[in-house]
C-alpha cells in the first residue's frame, strides 16, 4: 500500500480495532494512548504513550498495531513510544468513559482530583457502575492491573474496578 | 556521557532492585488487597527501571561499534554484575516483616518523589520525560506507604514495636539516598541541576509529619552507611542477583 494516498483519519479508523487486552471494550483512541499517527514517504509511524510505565498490555498493545497495519498491506510501520507529556486519564474519549461503565468498570473522573500525596484530604466520590450510587467505598487504591482501583458498592454491596485517576 | 550513562544506571538499578524486592511479597501479603497493592508496586518500580535502561542502552551504543557489545535493556539488567549495580543499599535490604517492607517503601517512594519532581524539570529531556511519567505512579506508593507507617505505628503495641525495630534497622542507610557518587556530580550539577540539600529538606520533614502521625521518633546521630551508588553493596545483593539474573545466566539469550 503506497501511504502517501492514505489520510491520517483513515489510519485513525484502522486503529479503533486494536483493543486494550485488559479491558477488551476500549480501543487505542478510547483509552487516549495514540498521541499521533505521521505518514513518512515509505513509513508509517504510529506514536503511542504508555498508560502506566509498567503496563504488561502496552507490549501487546504496541504488537497488535503492527499486525493489524501490516494485514492492511502497510510494509513499514514504526512504533515510537512518547513518554512526555504523561498520559492522563482525561485523554480518554468520553465513548470510552460510557463504554467502561457499561463493562462493569467506573470511569475516571475529571482532573483535579486528589491524586497528590497528601493524606487525610477529601476522598473522590466514586459511582457504582452498577447502581448509579454514590455510596461507595475504596477497599484498596491498587487492582488487577495498574489502572485499576477496588471499591465496594455500600447500596448494592457489589465490589466494582474504578480505573483510577491518573 | 560516561557519567551520564551511570547516573542512568543508577537510576534504573534504584528501581529495579525495590521492585525485585516487592516481588517477593507476590502470593505472600498479609492480605489479598495488600498482596496486590506491593506488586502493583513492583510493576510500577520494574517499568520505570526498563524506561532508565532502554535510554542508557540507546546512549551506551551511540559510543559502541562492536556490534558484539551492543546494550539492550535486558543486558544491562541481566548481565552486569555486583560491583556495576549502582543502587542505593536502602533498596537491596531484605524484605524482613511488613513493617520493615512498608518503611523501606516509604523511605525511598518520598525521596523518589521529591527527586523526580526536580528531574523532570531538568536539562536531559528522556530522563525528565521518564520523571515526569513515574511521578504519578510514585504519588500513589508515596500515600499508600505513608497510610501503612501510620497504621502499624499508631497501631497496637505488636505493629509500633515492629515498626520500631524496622526504623532500627533501616535508618542507617537512608543517609545514602541524598550522598553524591563520583559519577553523579557533573550531572547533577551541570546537566540535570538537582538541589540535594532541598531533597533531604522535604525528605526529612515529610518523614517527621508521618513519624509524629504514627507516634514514632527518628533516630539522631546515627552512622549513616553508603557505598551502593559506587557498587560497593551489602551482600543481600548478591543474592538477588543470583535469583534475577538465572535464566539468562543459565540459557543466554534465552526469550520469554
Amino acid at each position: 500500500m503506497i501511504t502517501n494516498k492514505i489520510d491520517k483519519r483513515t489510519i485513525y479508523s484502522y486503529l479503533e480495532e486494536v483493543k486494550d487486552p485488559e479491558v477488551p471494550v476500549l480501543n487505542v483512541i478510547d483509552m487516549g494512548i495514540i498521541r499521533d499517527v505521521m505518514l513518512h514517504e515509505d513509513q508509517l509511524e504510529i506514536i503511542i504513550t504508555p498508560t502506566y510505565s509498567g503496563c504488561p498490555a502496552m507490549d501487546v498493545i504496541a504488537m497488535n498495531i503492527r499486525i493489524m497495519l501490516s494485514t492492511l498491506g502497510f510494509k513499514k510501520i514504526k512504533i515510537t513510544q512518547s513518554l512526555s507529556p504523561a498520559w492522563t486519564t482525561d485523554w480518554m474519549s468520553e465513548q470510552g468513559k460510557r463504554k467502561l461503565k457499561e463493562y462493569g468498570i467506573a470511569p475516571p473522573g475529571p482532573k483535579p482530583q486528589v491524586c497528590n500525596e497528601k493524606l487525610f484530604g477529601p476522598n473522590e466520590a466514586i459511582q457504582c457502575p452498577h447502581c448509579d450510587s454514590w455510596h461507595t467505598h475504596r477497599v484498596s487504591e491498587f487492582g488487577s492491573t495498574p489502572c485499576k482501583a477496588l471499591y465496594v458498592c455500600d447500596d448494592c454491596k457489589e465490589p466494582f474496578d474504578y480505573f483510577k485517576c491518573h | 556521557m560516561k557519567d551520564l550513562i551511570n547516573y542512568t544506571l543508577h537510576l534504573a538499578d534504584d528501581a529495579l532492585i525495590l521492585g525485585h524486592r516487592d516481588s517477593e511479597w507476590c502470593g505472600h501479603g498479609p492480605v489479598l488487597e495488600q498482596d496486590i497493592a506491593i506488586t502493583n508496586i513492583s510493576l510500577d518500580l520494574i517499568g520505570q527501571a526498563r524506561n532508565f535502561y532502554q535510554y542508557a542502552a540507546q546512549l551506551i551504543n551511540e559510543t559502541v561499534n562492536d556490534p558484539k557489545k551492543i546494550a539492550t535493556e535486558d543486558t544491562l539488567a541481566y548481565l552486569r554484575d555486583n560491583r556495576d549495580f549502582k543502587n542505593c543499599l536502602l533498596v537491596e535490604q531484605p524484605n524482613g516483616d511488613w513493617a520493615k517492607t512498608i518503611l523501606r517503601q516509604f523511605f525511598f517512594s518520598t525521596f523518589q518523589y521529591y527527586l523526580y519532581g526536580q528531574l523532570q524539570n531538568g536539562n536531559d529531556e528522556q530522563i525528565a520525560a521518564i520523571a515526569e511519567k513515574s511521578l504519578t505512579e510514585v504519588t500513589y506508593h508515596v500515600r499508600w506507604s505513608s497510610e501503612w507507617v501510620i497504621r502499624l505505628g499508631d497501631g497496637t503495641e505488636e505493629s509500633c514495636h515492629r515498626m520500631r525495630n524496622a526504623i532500627d534497622e533501616l535508618w542507617m542507610y537512608t543517609g545514602e539516598l541524598f550522598s553524591v557518587a563520583g559519577y553523579e556530580s557533573k550531572v547533577v550539577t551541570q546537566r540535570i541541576p538537582v538541589d540535594m540539600a532541598l531533597i533531604r529538606a522535604e525528605w526529612e520533614k515529610k518523614v517527621e509529619e508521618i513519624f509524629n502521625e504514627a507516634t514514632l521518633t527518628a533516630p539522631i546521630g546515627v552512622f549513616m552507611q553508603t557505598g551502593g551508588k559506587e557498587g560497593n553493596h551489602t551482600e543481600h545483593l548478591g543474592y538477588i542477583l543470583a535469583d534475577l539474573q538465572f535464566m539468562q545466566r543459565a540459557y543466554p539469550k534465552s526469550e520469554w
